[in-house]
């Protein structure tokens, strides 16, 4: 564990928080442009592995756990999530045939 | 405490019922449930605990949301029989509202980053299925992808608050981060503005405030009619018990950070929500711009910042609940024997059913704010108190939103007493009946005596 935090360490902070805000900003985008369902669950998936990456640096730089505890609260939940969201996933494809998210516009936005 | 452990059971046994084959007495076991939950969170009143490690706090403001929320999911399990009868899921949807109510209540308690992320999302994913449940209904899958896709978006955008706010204070406590905001004015200041901004898009998203509301009108017509009744009423009470807790009681020593960017989405709320219900000729699609608009005016109470702030809160959730619980559930006797949520539907009404048209009459001017009903000592209270905070163009603003208001609800009062008529007869069971009668008289008497519940909290 030790080992590990100061393999973190090498690395300034700052690099950390622009990789993960970059990341982030990839999955925003990627969420706002794509078509593809499943595409758009990815991005997702990127938003918050950016902020899992995020805490942990932030956890190793202040020697504080509770940090990297968060983390797996929230790869726990996102695998909830996803259980959830390919379920409905699944079910729309049973009644359309597409997961295109253009086809779903029986309400309007 | 007691409270969520009694509810986490419930949800248990809901689950278990499908097993061991007591399925037909689940609706009494879960109503049962609830009424012990909400004594037991009585029990808390002026009884505040904080618990495992500075996660959860037990104030007065949580009981009184808590048992507001507890009591409207009663009311609406007993007027939504329809939903749960379907054999093949029963079980679940019992088990899916119990876990969403537990969800609601860990948002009201959460004195942690962790437990408010944790609060939200056992309220999302049992609102993503339940949006979703009727399974061979196109407009009901496309409400759950669009909830659940937009739900979480948010989540990431809340997240990312989160750490960024983690990174700049070093902790998850809301009690430690308040302190280090106030003590610390410039250090970090970036990350700490971006952080509460991210969660303010986070949080705006989940009450649907504008611009962040598109999701909203779409998920609620889409989904079952009592989902949509669940989620207008308990979930977005829990939202705004969420919202005003964190920005309250730790993102307030530094107002200028936030107070002019939700002064913006107040406005925007209140005008934009009102004037698009206008446009609405279906009364589901109506309910849920006035929803939005009345997310506008509890945003409101967050701005105000001040001692009767969250007593106001309390009371416009409360009277608004009501009253649109009972505008849901007109709704589903109507659209049920109808078959169709049209504000057509409700033409003739008056003259066919003279009770369900004063019902309707009652829950319609309550939403408008007219008095002598909640509606309207629930938008005094929010107005006067964000006039004691000098808001008052933003109180203008919303003013002329109800005005606005005030019109598309007299629509539906129109429509009541129009004298072409369906010929149908729509028939109010007794159970329908007493319900009815007991959320009007509420709304009625909240707005007679508004002492009753005005400073509680």
């Amino acid at each position: 564990m030790e080992n590990v935090t100061r393999v973190i360490q090498l690395i300034p902070l700052n690099y950390y928080i622009l990789l993960s805000t970059l990341l982030f900003c990839i999955g925003v985008i990627g969420v706002l442009f794509r078509r593809n369902a499943i595409v758009i669950f990815m991005c997702i998936e990127l938003m918050l592995n950016a902020v899992n990456l995020l805490l942990a640096a932030f956890s190793s730089y202040r020697s504080d756990a509770s940090g990297q505890v968060f983390v797996f609260f929230i790869m726990a939940v996102a695998a909830a999530e996803v259980a959830v969201g390919l379920a409905i996933l699944t079910m729309i494809y049973r009644n359309t045939g597409s997961v295109d998210i253009d086809h779903l516009n029986k309400l309007k936005w | 405490m007691t409270t969520l452990i009694v509810l986490s059971a419930l949800g248990l046994v809901c689950l278990f019922s499908e097993i061991l084959g007591f399925r037909k007495l689940l609706h009494p076991i879960v109503l049962i449930g609830l009424l012990a939950s909400f004594v037991t969170n009585l029990m808390d009143w002026n009884n505040g605990a904080h618990l495992f490690n500075e996660m959860v706090v037990i104030d007065n403001y949580s009981v009184a949301f808590m048992g507001l929320m507890i009591g409207i999911t009663f009311i609406w399990c007993l007027m939504s029989p329809d939903f749960f009868t379907e054999p093949s899921s029963e079980t679940d949807h019992f088990a899916l509202i119990v876990f969403a109510l537990i969800g609601t209540m860990v948002m009201v308690t959460f004195a942690n980053m962790i437990m408010l992320f944790l609060g939200i999302e056992i309220l999302s994913i049992a609102l993503y299925i339940l949006a979703g449940s009727h399974k061979t209904k196109l407009s009901s899958n496309e409400a759950a992808l669009k909830y659940f896709l937009m739900g979480s978006f948010a989540t990431g955008f809340l997240l990312f608050g989160i750490a960024l706010i983690y990174g700049a204070t070093g902790s998850f406590n809301l009690a430690a981060i308040s302190s280090m905001i106030s003590e610390h004015h410039e250090q970090n200041s970036v990350m700490i503005v971006a952080g509460i901004l991210m969660m303010m898009i986070a949080l705006a998203f989940k009450v649907s405030a504008a611009p962040f509301h598109f999701w909203a009108p779409d998920v609620y017509q889409g989904a079952p009619t009592v989902i949509t009744a669940f989620m207008s009423t308990v979930v977005k009470t829990a939202a705004f018990a969420a919202f005003y807790r964190l920005f309250i009681h730790t993102f307030s020593a530094s107002p200028a950070i936030w107070a002019p960017t939700l002064m913006i989405i107040s406005g925007l709320t209140i005008l934009v929500g009102n004037i698009t219900a206008v446009y609405q000729t279906n009364f589901k699609r109506m309910l849920a711009y006035s929803s939005i608009s009345h997310a506008g005016y509890m945003v409101l109470a967050i701005l105000a910042m001040n001692q009767s702030a969250s007593s106001s809160l309390m009371f416009y959730a409360t009277a608004y609940s009501i009253s649109s619980i009972t505008a849901f559930a007109i709704l589903l006797l109507v659209s049920h024997q109808t078959g169709s949520d049209e504000i057509r539907s409700f033409n003739g009404l008056a003259k066919q059913n003279p009770f369900l048209s004063a019902v309707t009459l009652v829950a319609m001017l309550s939403l408008a704010g007219i008095p002598p009903t909640a509606g309207f000592f629930a938008k005094y209270y929010i107005f006067s108190a964000a006039i004691q905070n000098g808001y008052l163009g933003l109180v203008l603003i919303a003013i002329l939103g109800s005005l606005i208001g005030v019109f598309y609800y007299f629509r539906i009062i129109i429509a009541l007493f129009k004298s072409e008529s369906e010929e149908k007869e729509i028939k109010v069971n007794t159970l329908f009946r007493v319900l009815l009668l007991v959320t009007s008289l509420a709304a009625l008497a909240l707005g007679i005596a508004p002492g009753m519940l005005a400073g509680l909290i």
